[in-house]
């Protein structure tokens, strides 16, 4: 039995949305969701989101009386590990349908998830007292070290940025849509070198969600778009911060989830027809083609170089213009999701020709914590 | 000055300092006296760092705090142009590798914030910012052997 997801929608606009706090980003993506299923929320009895606000009060705010409550934090890769807690739950007989949402008012800060580091925790001690100032500081700070270890270059780190914005162009969604070169990248404000401004993600409004079922189930429920199927997924984690991976060039996480992902699926790389990989970034997609398998080592940067993750590449990949160039919440894991669901529906901005099974890799943290879905239509998962 | 106690420069207060906790006050007090401590596992002998009571490696719960000899590589780092309490940009962030094996984060002082004198793997020596109360391990290049 594979879950289904039958729901899937973001908020009206991505961007800047000052008139809606972060619950009200929750809600409005909430009830896209349903109608976008042809539901109401007296078909759900299962919620996941995370705090702020939670799924308790996502339930409540909704008239929804959940039988299975899961908040688990793993930040832009929550509703990854949503997902497949949801297939688990449903699998188990816990629920039969789950509502997942997220929304955050992360560039507007109305009713915002608090950035708070606890003094006392592992970064509050120990990577804190060294000037840290949020995701720009830390998840960048292995880059250099994968660039010498993979012979990668500052040009091809800025192309990766290049490429999405190619992807961007194509989405009238997305918040950035002016081409960009390398030498427009590499000319850009320096946020923390080697990092500069258009290599990393943009500070976004906005909100998604999504509602899953059994395979079972939905066969039996009105059918307002096709079905997209998880057919596997994987969940890991590093550690507690980016200065104690294990392996400042590879992320565990990444590797881990996806190998799991791919396995439960059955499927090998050249099966994927499409890929989201979470972009907050100019490198992070880079290391998640390697640490996924889709490349060999050092190979990633040229890959993107030539193309083949661009439009008409072999391998699209964050064909929504991803956080560099469509929109970056804070915790983006969702709207890689809904990208992917969007493709294999057949209906997104940037379509892609008939992709069967399409990969999402999302990241929690700066190489924190990861998580894997494998997502495809339901002649790929056998219905 | 004993070859395991380094140099201790007062910056007073106004950068971060940590919330010790019962499991990280050994850490720190040696820090205070410009000692550079880190943890070993008594049964597999692997050195670790963030403090913890339990090994890593293998699992063991008999751990003893050995001090480290302060030397150290440079394994990554950025140049932060993002405002910071008490720092004024562009300053280094950095994840060096100790002598004993352990990698932590830190900064890199004593040199110009450039990628110029920032090669990859270099040779570092730690030194203690006192910040108030807690006294925090930076590392500046290390002089060349004589």
């Amino acid at each position: 039995m594979t879950a289904v997801i039958i729901g899937a929608a973001e908020t009206d606009r991505v961007g800047v949305i000052p008139e809606l706090s972060t619950m009200g980003l929750h809600l409005q993506a909430a009830a896209n969701a349903l109608a976008d299923a042809g539901l109401t929320p007296a078909d759900i009895d299962g919620v996941a989101s995370i705090g702020t606000p939670g799924p308790v009060t996502i339930a409540h705010a909704l008239g929804i009386k959940p039988l299975w409550l899961d908040g688990t934090y793993a930040g832009g890769a929550s509703f990854l590990i949503h997902v497949r807690h949801a297939a688990a739950a449903i699998a188990a007989g816990y629920c039969h349908t789950v509502l997942i949402t997220h929304g955050e008012s992360g560039r507007s800060r109305v009713g915002p998830v608090p950035l708070v580091v606890e003094p006392w925790s592992v970064q509050g001690q120990f990577e804190v007292p060294y000037g840290v100032a949020g995701a720009a500081t830390t998840f960048t700070v292995p880059a250099l070290r994968f660039m010498k270890e993979t012979g990668t270059t500052h040009e091809q780190l800025a192309q990766v940025a290049v490429v999405t914005r190619q992807w961007a162009q194509l989405n009238p969604r997305a918040l950035r849509r002016d081409p960009i070169t390398v030498d427009d990248v590499l000319a850009s404000r320096m946020i923390a070198y080697p990092f500069h401004q258009l290599e990393c993600c943009l500070v976004t409004d906005g909100g998604g969600a999504l509602i899953v079922t059994s395979a079972e189930r939905a066969a039996d429920l009105p059918r307002r778009a096709p079905r997209v199927h998880l057919l596997g997924s994987g969940e890991s984690s590093d550690g507690p911060v980016m200065s104690m991976m294990a392996d400042l060039t590879r992320s565990r996480g990444f590797q881990l989830s996806s190998r799991a992902a791919f396995r439960q699926a059955g499927i090998g790389h050249r099966d994927v027809d499409h890929v989201m990989i979470y972009d907050a970034f100019a490198h992070v997609p880079l290391f998640g083609l390697e640490d996924m398998g889709f490349v060999g080592r050092g190979e990633a940067a040229g890959f993107v170089g030539d193309g083949h993750t661009a439009p008409g590449g072999s391998l699209p990949m964050n064909t929504n213009g991803g956080g560099l160039s469509y929109t970056h919440t804070g915790m983006y894991g969702m709207f890689a999701i809904l990208e992917s669901v969007r493709q294999l529906r057949g209906e997104a901005a940037a379509q892609v020709p008939d992709p069967r099974i399409s990969v999402v890799l999302g990241n929690g943290g700066s190489f924190v914590v990861a998580g894997t879905l494998v997502l495809g239509t339901a002649e790929a998962a056998g219905y | 000055m004993a070859e395991s106690q380094h140099r201790i420069v007062d910056v007073g207060p106004g950068k971060p300092e940590p919330m010790i906790t019962p499991d990280t006050q050994p850490y720190w007090d040696a820090a205070a006296r410009g000692v550079l401590s880190v943890q070993r596992c008594q049964r597999c002998l692997t050195a670790y760092f963030y403090p913890r009571p339990i090994c890593p490696q293998c699992g063991g719960a008999e751990v003893d705090w050995i001090t480290a000899s302060g030397r150290a590589t440079l394994l990554s780092y950025v140049i932060s142009h993002r405002p910071a309490a008490g720092f004024t940009p562009p300053f280094v962030i950095a994840v060096v590798r100790l002598e004993e094996g352990p990698q932590m984060m830190t900064n890199i002082v004593g040199i110009a914030p450039d990628p110029e004198n920032l090669e990859l793997d270099m040779p570092l020596i730690v030194e203690f910012e006192k910040r108030g109360t807690a006294c925090v391990p930076v590392f500046r290049p290390a002089e060349p052997a004589s």
